[in-house]
């Protein structure tokens, strides 16, 4: 009787242990990290995918209103997969999406842009990766919230979800 | 391309073989033959050679830098020096889980063949059982975690490996931490098949004992090369951090050890039963829940490359199978053999080594619970802690003293009833290593008593176990060799946490400042291009009192596939101290940040753990057993 008492407790106990690591799992593990030192953007120069010319960064975000920087490439899977959120925050109008092309090869990257839409009202060109690291990013896609003081304020480190679309949307409302 | 090919069928035959394998070994099991059908010995070397071959195409797609290989692209780059090409096989979460499939597949085959005295019941349901761990991993392997998908438009270059990755020491971490957990995975099925068999006796307990010296070797040495790749490569200047992914090494570590003394009790008394089967199966649900916790990324870590729930849901459903199935076969079938279990005097051998195992599952709670709270907390109540140091430290150091003691008497007792015999060298050496401390902590330390205990019960370990290497007969000589090591290690790294002093500032090129009596002194930058990072390289000077002048040049690395940036301390070891400099860049202007450490006895926490298991391994090439 105590035996089967005791199996009955093991069960139960694991049967939780299973539900908790479950529902684990279903937490979103991408890191923000809390940008409490706020950051000023990077000064310097950076091509234009269209035009091909050096423009300045502070012209490029120059209008006083939210912007997201938004690192992607084509060969980068996981861009491909929050391209359409993307595509989504894009119809906000108090936001402006620029995009950098990380480490990509021109034409693949126009034309994963004729394939899935263009949300970005701009795109800057970084061949050699060091732009992207001028911002602190880690790697791709990685997407970075500027406010109208042109500070980043938020950083999402991985592609960016539809809990992170509302965030989003909260704070530049 | 074809290796491509060629290791992915030779995957998928290699899971046929096994369920082949399985159907043949349940038909030889229900018939009465004495002798086991040599066709499974066959078919278990097929099925080893199949995941040889499978694991050498991902090698050779890596040396080719075959970009259209999913896994090669995603973890490698042309510019990368060969060996960590080779390296960046198991540096990744496919190739790892094939290093998994492999050393499953080795070892069953090694079992196979070095088994042929057991009994033959016993030998097909220890296959049985292991081969359900292959098949469930093949299927993992095949499912969620294919290494040879196939991309096109095939990439020019990859994406490269982790630079924090490229590291000697972390090259063949890896697969002996991999050798250690998955080698529990014999002693999970053999003693699942023991268990149903009613074959848990003196008999086996000699028979297993090797397999659990082999895993527990390999696991010591496996956590050693991690602890010694996180000093020289992260840059934080400890050896240990209690983050989750070393936790979920330490803690088969400790079951495994407790493993280990049970069944020194059970080949020779044949008593502890229960202990030796609920150990058994918790060293390999605990490895398996590590590869859980890290693969799913469940955890935030550095160690957490991968990030897909489907492969986290697949582990944890299997792993619970095994937990539920292991656990009924536990229950169904174990018989409590209480015969002699009663008549243990409280002071005796015996005893010692169930004091000891409590001891091991305290500590083993302790970790347990500061690496699993946080993810039960984040679900409960979406509250975000983290558990550091100071948790583990607070609660483990206390019960360190007592255990120390215990290690110290434990091996002096006779089996079953004994007393203290030489009281008098015992009482002798307790004083001594009092003194000795008081002696060596009095100006040091503020927290003097708490410390003394401490560290006297260590240097009583220390010299209780030196005496008996200098002066006793060579009975008993792995267990005292294991013993003298961890007190080597407890010492060591005692004395590292109580002198350990650092200094952290920002200086610029030319500047000096002043660190105990010693003078550090910034001369002057280098830059250097190597194949895959750009380095910059500073000069330092430290001149202590007596004119002694020893150079130091921290680097800070700009890798380039993909772009990190990495500080790469320079640590000038002695038998005495290590010396700890690592620099960094401070941003927009001309200074750099400096840390200097002192750290004692560094190298003694690395030798200390290869006496601890130079120990095991003369007990594994020992005929008699202990006494």
């Amino acid at each position: 009787m105590k035996n089967k008492i005791n199996i009955l407790i093991i069960f139960i106990f694991l049967i939780f242990c299973f539900t908790i690591f479950y529902k684990g799992l279903d937490n979103p593990n991408i890191y923000t990290p809390k940008t409490n030192d706020q950051k000023n953007l990077p000064i310097f120069k950076v091509k234009n995918f269209i035009t091909n010319t050096d423009i300045d960064l502070t012209k490029v975000f120059a209008e006083e209103s939210y912007y997201i920087l938004n690192i992607w490439a084509s060969w980068c899977v996981p861009c491909r997969k929050e391209h359409p959120l993307l595509m989504e925050l894009n119809k906000n109008k108090s936001i402006k999406l620029i995009g950098l092309n990380y480490r990509d090869n021109l034409n693949n990257a126009k034309k994963f842009i004729n394939e899935l839409g263009n949300p970005y009202t701009q795109i800057l060109i970084d061949a050699d990766g060091t732009k992207a690291v001028e911002f602190g990013a880690y790697g791709v896609p990685e997407t970075f919230l500027i406010d109208k003081n042109k500070k980043i304020i938020r950083k999402f480190v991985g592609p960016i979800n539809k809990k992170i679309l509302k965030e989003i949307e909260s704070i530049i409302k | 391309m074809l290796a491509n090919q060629i290791g992915y069928y030779s995957l998928i035959i290699g899971l046929l073989c096994s369920l082949y394998l399985s159907g043949v070994s349940i038909k030889d099991f229900c018939n009465n033959n004495k002798n086991l059908n040599p066709k499974i010995i066959n078919l278990s070397f097929l099925q080893l050679i199949l995941v040889i071959v499978s694991f050498f195409s991902l090698i050779l797609s890596f040396i080719k830098s075959d970009f259209s290989n999913e896994t090669v692209f995603n973890n490698s780059h042309t510019t990368k020096p060969l060996f960590y090409k080779i390296s960046g096989t198991w540096g990744n979460h496919e190739g790892s889980l094939l290093l998994w499939l492999l050393v499953l597949t080795l070892f069953i085959f090694l079992f196979l063949t070095k088994s042929k005295e057991q009994p033959k019941k016993y030998r097909i349901l220890t296959l049985l059982f292991q081969q359900l761990i292959i098949i469930g991993f093949f299927l993992f392997v095949l499912m969620t975690s294919n290494p040879f998908n196939y991309l096109f438009p095939i990439p020019v270059e990859g994406l490269g490996l982790n630079p924090i990755l490229q590291d000697p020491a972390l090259a063949i971490h890896p697969p002996l931490l991999y050798l250690g957990y998955v080698g529990s995975s014999i002693i999970f099925s053999a003693s699942l098949a023991a268990v149903i068999q009613n074959y848990i006796s003196k008999e086996w307990g000699q028979h297993i004992k090797k397999w659990v010296l082999i895993s527990w070797i390999f696991l010591t040495i496996g956590i050693m090369l991690g602890s010694i790749w996180a000093y020289y490569e992260l840059g934080w200047g400890g050896f240990w951090f209690w983050d989750p992914v070393e936790n979920v090494s330490l803690m088969p570590w400790l079951t495994l050890t407790a493993l280990l003394h049970c069944i020194l009790v059970l080949e020779r008394r044949g008593t502890l039963t229960s202990w030796v089967v609920i150990l058994s199966i918790t060293t390999f649900t605990l490895s398996m829940c590590g590869t859980f916790l890290v693969r799913s990324g469940i955890l935030n870590s550095v160690h957490t490359f991968a990030n897909d729930p489907a492969r986290g849901i697949f582990i944890l459903i299997f792993l619970f199978i095994l937990i539920f199935l292991s656990l009924g076969v536990f229950f169904l079938f174990h018989k409590q053999n209480n015969k002699g279990a009663n008549n243990i005097f409280w002071l005796s051998k015996d005893s010692s080594i169930l004091v000891n195992n409590w001891f091991m599952m305290y500590f083993l709670s302790v970790v347990l619970i500061g690496t699993v709270y946080p993810i039960f907390l984040d679900v409960i109540s979406t509250e975000k802690i983290s558990v550091g140091p100071p948790f583990y430290q607070k609660l483990i150091t206390p019960f360190l003293a007592p255990f120390l003691l215990f290690m110290a008497f434990g091996p002096k007792l006779k089996w079953i009833k004994s007393k203290i015999e030489n009281k008098k060298s015992l009482a002798i050496f307790l004083i001594i290593s009092v003194t000795l401390t008081l002696f060596i902590l009095k100006d040091i330390t503020t927290d003097l008593l708490f410390y003394t205990i401490l560290v006297s019960a260590a240097f009583f370990l220390f010299f209780t176990t030196l005496r008996e290497l200098l002066f006793q007969k060579f009975n008993n000589i792995s267990q005292v060799v294991a013993h003298f090591g961890f007190s080597i290690l407890i010492l060591s790294i005692l004395f590292n946490g109580i002198l350990s002093s650092e200094i952290i500032t920002n200086i610029k090129i030319g500047d000096k400042f002043l660190h105990k009596e010693s003078e550090i002194f910034f001369e002057k930058i280098e830059e250097k291009k190597e194949s895959n990072f750009n380095s910059i390289i500073g000069h330092f000077k430290i001149t202590n009192v007596k004119g002694k002048v020893i150079k130091l040049n921290p680097e800070i690395r700009v890798y380039n596939q993909p772009i990190v940036i990495t500080s790469e301390a320079d640590i000038k070891t002695t038998l005495f101290e290590d010396k700890f400099l690592v620099m960094n860049t401070v941003k927009g202007n001309e200074y750099f940040n400096i840390r200097y450490q002192v750290k004692p006895f560094m190298i003694w926490i690395w030798i200390s753990v290869i006496i601890l298991s130079l120990g095991g391994l003369m007990s594994l090439f020992k005929r008699k057993y202990e006494k």
